[in-house]
């Protein structure tokens, strides 16, 4: 029989306006029974055109724009596109403004790992994981406000250092909110990874096989709870991730469980890393000095810069013909291997009730897709 | 499954005892936090109106418009933001370029309102409910310099070395300097309307910018046919209103002109064909007076096609520029290099003629229109007791007499009474003569009409400025002269005038010297004018009162530069120049 025989499958649309989706985007399957037999993704709900966009703006007005591929960790982006930005235009970077970015990073991905964890719950129905997960987020937003002056887009990574320093005090409040979740997350284990429904729905399901990892360049979480130390953090350390002391979080189960264990750790990792950076935080300045900005040419040539999101490895591909736009710039996230081949892969034989949880699992985003 | 497993879940139920962590909104409203990025706030008497919050906008939410309290004076466009907050994406890069810091981000983040058209507002003007907000994004320049940078340094001799000799002082920039200093000009376009001729400030600059130094001369010209004299020696009205010089340095226009000349051998070759004379009208006009005013009119009617025939006494053109303006600032060098583009543009020169008031009415009567431009070349009279002793000189003369030849001898000490150009252009010579140099000035440092930059030059010259002191005679001593004055005080004028010295004491002090120079100021010799015209001119202070179009009201004379009242230098006699040769075209084109 066909996959897709029309007599004997059911044809379903899930999403793009379904609240277990991630993002806009959604997920075209057949199933018999309750058994997928073929799973299609589509995107293209959320397309903005990013990459044409900044081709036509000035290197300065992209940075801006940026931060809104993705909105539960925008600094990435901005800092893809500072350094490559910088080592195309030769800009040194202030040591203080590179420990302010580490600072920033962390204190993102913790903010995304919170959500997710809780998030990765509420797919399943417990409402209260992914409530406290959000709680959680919106205290280390209130960092990012003040820090900043934004909570969900900061446009504060720019090419040359950041924009402000640190305000007065802000280590101390930095280490109470982390002292605060970090007092509250014990009852959130309890809640989601002690749960025997929990357990039940994610231990053996939405297996991604080890063989998979190199073949489909997997990255990340998904890569990490399938046994493999992957980390653009420890392989290839930017900013100051080299001169911090930490071990890539690695658990070998493959399944669901796994990942969201890893996020759990990660979450530990980060708190460990913000409080390193917090210690260790050199003075000076921090920012270097640009050119005037609406005359501001990068000499010509091509780069690629990545980094450790929450989701693995992210890259900005920057062109630059020496005149005051960028010639190219490309964005290539974690996102599409991770939500077309991958999960139409994974789909296949899953029961119709794991496919939010699974998706979830991959936490993919759909503007890393469809730039 | 463990056991454990199936109760720890609902421990999550203890939460439902404790304090809740959401806030019950409208009940409880969060401030915005100190660096918010909120709706705008302007402060309109700040706002230059440069537009350059205008330009960075990434999502073109921002239109500079006029308001109804508009002001155009001077430095301010009149124009002032309008924000769109449907486009508006508080990313505050606005905040961070503003030139002038007005511009910042109130913490204020929430606003309902029944009519969407008055999301678009101009901060500062329309009164909104956070206009007194004191928290939110404010502008810090010294992390991020995006609103003001200091210039490119600009090389030159030092102190020690320069007063050794007449060598000009200003190095000149290179290329790259030149193109790093250009580049840093954001077109705002503030210059052009300050500069009393209206140069093409920011294109010229962009051309620098962009390495077409031929396309910078040629938008000179436009403009101004002594780019190279302005290029050293403009008093550069255009500066002290640039947009970066509010948080930064103003661009150094004036030496971004000189930086474009020098690097031609000959500007009359890069002027584009189009630059070319038209084809002669038939009418001729005669100029009176080969200075600044007088060249800028002849240039610019030959170009329009007017045979223009320019009559001055000295043997070269230049006017007072060439002859006052000592060779450390201005040298001569250049002068042949620009003299050589109105004889390629066909301007006739009658050098070394003295213009009597019968050739003047000749003049009048033989050519279709008379431009007379022949500045202020009289030293005024300062009559103290001892003015007339040998020794005591008028500073202008000195000037004018190449001094720099050494010919002249000022002896071991030298005073200068005054503060203007003249005074500090005296005080320097001397002092390359090898002489020790006191100025003495009346009233503050501050209130010296001199350049800032001279009188720094000055100082560093190690030039002794004794200012608020007042002369009160000079006598013979038995080395030479005694200068004798009395220290002054400042009282503030009861009409709202600038300050004015008034004697703190009656204690005498005194200065021996060799030589004493004058330097009070420059008059007019209107005398040369016939009488059956100059009873007609209305006359001034000694200069001819003239519309806005250089006309003086009498036959068909037409007068500009210093014997005008204006500001009295090189850019606004060669502005006048230009307007009157306009007047001309546009008044025989007519007849």
């Amino acid at each position: 029989m066909s996959v897709t025989d029309p007599l004997k499958t059911t044809h379903l649309f899930f999403g793009p306006q379904h609240p277990g989706v991630t993002g806009n985007m959604s997920v075209e399957m057949w199933f018999d029974g309750d058994e997928i037999t073929k799973a299609v993704t589509h995107v293209g709900y959320l397309h903005r055109g990013f990459e044409k966009l900044m081709e036509r703006r000035l290197w300065i007005q992209n940075f801006p724009l940026v931060c809104r591929i993705c909105v539960p960790e925008p600094d990435i982006n901005e800092e893809c596109y500072a350094m490559a930005v910088e080592t195309l235009a030769g800009i040194e970077v202030p040591r203080r403004a590179r420990w302010i970015r580490t600072l920033v990073l962390e204190l993102a991905r913790f903010g995304f790992n919170v959500m997710a964890y809780g998030g990765q719950a509420g797919t399943l129905g417990l409402g209260t994981g992914s409530m406290w997960g959000i709680t959680f987020r919106d205290f280390v937003l209130d960092l990012f406000e003040e820090l900043t002056g934004g909570r969900v887009y900061h446009m504060y990574i720019q090419p040359g250092g950041v924009r402000r320093d640190l305000p007065e005090g802000f280590k101390g409040r930095v280490l109470s909110v982390l002292d605060k979740i970090c007092e509250r997350l014990p009852e959130m284990d309890r809640l989601i990874l002690n749960n025997s429904v929990f357990r039940d729905r994610t231990v053996g399901v939405g297996i991604v096989e080890p063989a998979w990892v190199n073949e489909m360049g997997l990255v990340g979480p998904v890569a990490r709870g399938s046994g493999f130390r992957r980390d653009v953090r420890k392989d290839a350390p930017y900013e100051v991730y080299g001169e911090l002391n930490f071990e890539v979080v690695s658990e070998k189960g493959c399944d669901i469980y796994s990942r969201t264990l890893v996020r759990r750790r990660d979450i530990d990792l980060s708190v460990d890393l913000i409080r390193q950076i917090l210690d260790s935080m050199p003075g000076g300045p921090v920012a270097s000095r640009l050119p005037n900005l609406t005359e501001w040419r990068v000499p010509p040539g091509e780069i690629y810069s990545r980094i450790e999101s929450s989701r693995g490895e992210y890259g900005y591909y920057v062109v630059s013909d020496g005149s005051l736009k960028p010639r190219r710039v490309h964005v290539r996230g974690p996102s599409y291997i991770h939500a077309v081949p991958l999960l139409e892969r994974m789909l296949v034989g899953a029961n119709i009730a794991d496919v939010s949880n699974i998706m979830v699992s991959l936490t993919t985003c759909p503007p890393e897709i469809e730039r | 499954m463990k056991f454990i497993d199936v109760i720890s879940p609902f421990l999550a139920w203890s939460r439902a005892a404790r304090k809740a962590d959401t806030i019950p909104y409208p009940l409880k409203r969060n401030p915005g936090s100190a660096r918010y990025r909120g709706f705008h706030l302007n402060d309109p008497d700040k706002c230059i109106g440069c537009g350059r919050c205008e330009e960075i906008c990434q999502n073109l939410a921002i239109g500079m418009v006029m308001t109804e309290n508009s002001d155009t004076s001077r430095g301010d466009s009149g124009l002032r933001p309008l924000v769109d907050y449907g486009r508006c994406c508080w990313c505050a890069l606005c905040v961070d370029v503003c030139s002038t810091g007005s511009l910042s981000l109130s913490n204020s983040y929430s606003w309902a309102t029944f009519n969407a058209d008055t999301c678009a507002y101009i901060p500062g003007e329309d009164a909104k409910a956070w206009d007194n907000s004191t928290g939110g994004y404010r502008q810090d320049n010294s992390v991020l310099q995006w609103a003001g940078s200091p210039r490119v340094d600009m090389p030159e001799i030092e102190p020690e070395e320069r007063v050794r000799s007449f060598e000009e002082v200003i190095r000149g920039y290179s290329p790259e300097q030149a193109v790093a200093e250009a580049s840093r000009c954001i077109q705002c376009g503030l210059c052009v309307s300050a500069c009393p001729a209206h140069m093409h400030i920011p294109d010229y600059l962009k051309a620098i910018a962009d390495g077409n130094f031929a396309r910078a001369v040629n938008l000179f010209y436009d403009n101004n046919p002594l780019p190279e004299m302005c290029g050293k020696v403009c008093t550069r009205e255009c500066e002290s209103v640039c947009a970066m010089g509010y948080q930064g340095e103003a661009i150094a226009i004036r030496w971004l002109k000189r930086f474009a000349c020098e690097q031609f051998e000959s500007l009359s070759d890069v002027l584009a064909v189009d630059e070319k004379p038209l084809e002669p009208s038939g009418r001729t006009v005669a100029v009176i007076g080969a200075g600044p005013a007088g060249l800028s009119a002849a240039y610019y009617l030959s170009r329009m096609g007017f045979v223009t025939h320019v009559y001055d006494r000295n043997g070269e053109g230049g006017g007072v520029a060439r002859y006052a303006i000592p060779e450390y600032r201005l040298p001569a060098a250049g002068d042949e290099k620009q003299m050589d583009v109105f004889r390629a543009v066909g301007v006739n020169f009658h050098f070394n003629v003295e213009v009597t008031g019968d050739d003047i009415l000749k003049m009048s009567d033989d050519y279709d229109a008379v431009f007379f431009a022949v500045g202020l070349q009289k030293s005024s009279d300062f009559k103290i007791q001892g003015f007339d002793l040998p020794g005591v000189k008028h500073a202008f003369y000195f000037l004018t007499s190449h001094p720099e030849d050494g010919k002249m001898e000022v002896g071991s000490r030298v005073i200068v009474i005054g503060g203007g150009n003249v005074a500090m252009d005296t005080a320097r010579t001397c002092r390359r003569l090898g002489a020790e140099v006191i100025v003495s000035y009346r009233r503050r440092i501050e209130d010296m009409p001199a350049d800032v930059e001279e009188i720094n030059d000055a100082v560093a010259e190690r030039i002794d400025i004794r200012s608020k002191t007042i002369p009160e005679r000079i006598e013979e001593s038995d080395s030479g002269l005694r200068y004798i004055y009395v220290e002054a005080k400042m009282v503030d004028d009861p009409d709202g005038g600038r300050p004015k010295p008034v004697r703190k004491d009656d204690i005498e002090h005194d200065i021996e010297a060799d030589t004493i120079f004058l330097a009070i100021g420059q008059s007019s010799e209107t005398g040369i004018l016939p009488d059956e015209i100059s009873e007609k001119l209305k006359i001034k202070w000694g200069r001819i009162e003239v519309d806005e179009h250089q006309f003086t009201g009498v036959r068909n004379l037409y007068a500009g530069g210093d014997i005008t009242p204006g500001a009295g230098d090189i850019i606004t006699a060669i502005a006048d120049g230009m307007r009157a040769a306009e007047a001309i075209a546009e008044s025989l084109r007519r007849t």
